[in-house]
């Protein structure tokens, strides 16, 4: 009996070991992401400088893309554009952003006019070649040129192809995959704001 | 009032129809291609995308080996592959059709890319794409272009 007793206590003992450990371990991962914030600091196409900064107190979604990608940005806009006209007068609270990463080209075909085709909200920023890897290397992402005879220009990018969601303190939230239904993201989004 | 109900009646029984209208459908041999689209386009300076769904109700396998439309100078057979979370198109030679089964250039992966675009394509409008089967032969669909917001096809695929 008394040692049936003394079994139970040590596997308490344990249970709450392991519940505290989790614990730490989950208040240290939380520190992590609440210390991560990415940073840029590129052009719009009429030449104003945006940081993430300027978007305090918004929810930012970010996308690094290019233009001559006629399948997973368009969709991945489409998503966007579906978002912001589903949040309703919440959408004011939310900023999308695409970053550019093959700016020269993207500023020679109309980034701006591109964007504004899926929904007036999105803004377009194609900064230098520096500026843009900064804006890469800051979000931890992808973004590479390769050269390639069957692509227009003979080259295309790759590049990551996730939504990235800032919060209004500009510390990284979260990831939306690509292919998240843009019902997915609205409803992340809602409970958010 | 009789003129109302009955214009009513008429409108009630034809917007369902075209909101869910059926997918136009070629079919040549074993090989039926419904569900043809692509997305508006701001200008020529762009590549244009091209959807389908093919389907093989053959016994062997069917290919498609290539793309021919009068809007693009270089039309390819494209898809985006993703890596470690990152996108990138590359081009593929053929697209295969295992018997009785259906294949669809869709959003994501597999794509027509038109490139060296001749013409701007305006929502609302069609163009031909022609498909180029190993066995088949050429089989040509009429395109739809949607908005260029568009996420998939505008009409019921009758698969
Ligand atoms: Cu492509």
């Amino acid at each position: 009996m008394l040692k049936n007793i003394r079994i139970a206590l040590w596997v308490a003992v344990a249970v709450a070991l392991v519940g505290v450990g989790a614990l730490l371990w989950h208040a240290d991962r939380q520190e992590q992401a609440a210390a991560f914030k990415p940073e840029f600091s590129l052009p719009d196409e009429a030449g104003t400088i945006y940081t993430a900064a300027d978007f305090r107190g918004k929810h930012v979604l970010v996308f690094f893309g290019f233009t001559n990608c006629p399948d997973i940005c368009p969709t991945t806009m489409a998503e966007v554009a579906q978002v912001m006209d589903d949040l309703g007068p919440e959408a004011a609270e939310v900023q999308p952003v695409f970053i550019s990463v093959d700016p020269v080209r993207d500023r020679e075909s109309g980034l701006g006019e591109y964007l504004e085709a899926f929904h007036p909200s999105i803004l377009g920023l194609a900064g230098d070649e520096a500026a843009t890897q900064a804006a890469v290397g800051s979000f931890k992402v992808f973004g590479e040129r390769h050269e390639d005879a069957s692509a227009p220009g003979g080259y295309t990018m790759s590049h990551s192809s996730s939504l990235y969601l800032l919060g209004p303190r500009g510390d990284w939230l979260r990831q939306f995959e690509y292919g998240t239904p843009a019902d997915d993201i609205t409803a992340d989004l809602k409970e958010r704001l | 009032m009789l003129k109302s109900t009955a214009a009513a009646l008429v409108l009630a029984t034809i917007l369902p129809a075209s909101a869910f209208a059926e997918c136009v459908e070629v079919t040549q041999g074993n090989i039926t291609v419904s569900a043809a689209w692509s997305r508006a386009t701001i200008g020529t300076e762009r590549p244009a995308v091209f959807y389908v769904t093919i389907r093989n109700d053959g016994g062997s396998d069917e290919r498609l080996v290539g793309i021919e439309t009068p809007v693009a100078d270089m039309p390819m057979l494209h898809e985006s592959v993703m890596e470690n979370g990152a996108a990138r198109m590359s081009h593929v030679d053929q697209i295969v059709i295992a018997p009785i089964d259906a294949v669809s250039l869709e959003p994501g992966g597999y794509h027509g890319m038109l490139m060296d675009l001749q013409t701007e394509l305006v929502e609302g409008t069609t163009f031909p794409v022609t498909l180029l089967f190993e066995k088949s032969g050429p089989v040509t669909i009429d395109t739809a272009v949607l908005p260029l917001r568009a996420r998939e096809a505008a009409c019921e695929e009758a698969l």
